[in-house]
């Protein structure tokens, strides 16, 4: 069997106060990168498996909404490689 | 009447509150463990604070797969009176026992001081021993403190009557510089549609005795007491 992975990407959904991200954002200004406006952080997972047995899709899908992503504040996206 | 204290791995203020209810209220508790799936018959749980799991991916999201809290959830859906401080707060929303998210405070600091509380309501399980619009001095200890929900779901939460506690002066009076973590609408805590379970930030277990520089926690577990003692209610959960 060969091994397949997928990348979760989790995001704090638009509108919701990324604290963290507005301090990289001043500091980057305090550095002297006054042109980027803003900067939003995230995190990204890297899911491991055997190869594909058709559910894969949705399995992923329940990790994400169950354990990985807080569905109240984040949103989240899979890249299948 | 009984309480159960739940340990989870990184749990550290299980003892203050085990301390606090059997030493200073007076009354039965015992620590549940993370892995057993028995409440003991306990009447009340308690999730007590620390950094359950680490802290790992998001306060409290891994504590609550863990056994114990597969038993919580189905005691706290019914009716059964569960009470969540700081840590245990986070494992509470994480679990969807209580609406909305606690995110990192606002200032990014974890913040470790006295605050006050204004009690919003004392129609509840857990106030009843206080007055209304009343301040207790309780403290915080915490990194992601920060109660965040949608617009509509936080004026929900008001309609339904639901926040119970509110960072304030110590006059009662809201103010931005009295809200440690930047919460909205100043939200220290809050109870589930039922009002049967209780979340809140501060430490009332901290605040039991003189010696700890206030004894105002004490109230919320009077309350609960109180709750019990009346055998109408007693007999409900």
């Amino acid at each position: 069997m060969s091994k397949s992975s997928a990348t979760v990407y989790v995001r704090l959904k638009d509108g919701v106060l990324d604290p963290q991200g507005v301090t990289i954002q001043k500091a980057l200004g305090q550095m002297g990168y006054e042109e980027f406006s803003s900067v939003r952080t995230g995190r990204f997972f890297e899911l491991e498996f055997e190869a594909d047995n058709g559910e894969i899709e949705q399995r992923i899908d329940e990790v994400c909404s169950k354990l990985l992503a807080n569905p109240v504040i984040e949103k989240f996206t899979v890249e299948r490689k | 009447m009984k309480f159960g204290v739940v340990t989870f791995p990184g749990s550290n203020c299980d003892f203050d509150a085990y301390a606090a209810v059997k030493h200073v209220l007076g009354e039965e508790v015992e620590f549940l463990w993370h892995k057993s799936s028995d409440l003991l018959n306990s009447d009340v749980v308690i999730l007590p604070g620390g950094f359950s799991y680490g802290d790992y991916l998001r306060s409290g999201a891994i504590a609550k797969f863990s056994p114990i809290m597969e038993k919580v959830i189905k005691f706290a859906n019914s009716g059964g009176c569960v009470i969540g401080i700081c840590n245990g707060f986070q494992v509470l929303t994480e679990s969807g026992l209580l609406p909305g998210a606690l995110m990192r405070n606002d200032h990014l600091r974890f913040s470790c001081k006295f605050v006050y509380l204004r009690v919003e309501k004392t129609d509840s399980i857990f106030t009843s021993a206080c007055k209304k619009g009343e301040v207790l001095k309780i403290p915080i200890a915490h990194g992601d403190g920060n109660f965040y929900h949608f617009d509509d779901e936080v004026k929900r939460l008001e309609d339904n009557g639901q926040v119970l506690f509110r960072y304030t002066d110590p006059n009662g009076n809201e103010s931005k510089d009295y809200n440690p973590n930047g919460s909205l609408h100043n939200i220290a805590g809050i109870c589930n549609r039922e009002g049967n379970v209780l979340g809140m930030m501060p430490h009332p277990e901290r605040a039991v005795e003189k010696i700890l520089g206030s004894v105002d926690g004490l109230r919320i577990f009077e309350s609960v007491r109180q709750h019990f003692a009346q055998p109408a209610a007693a007999g409900k959960s």
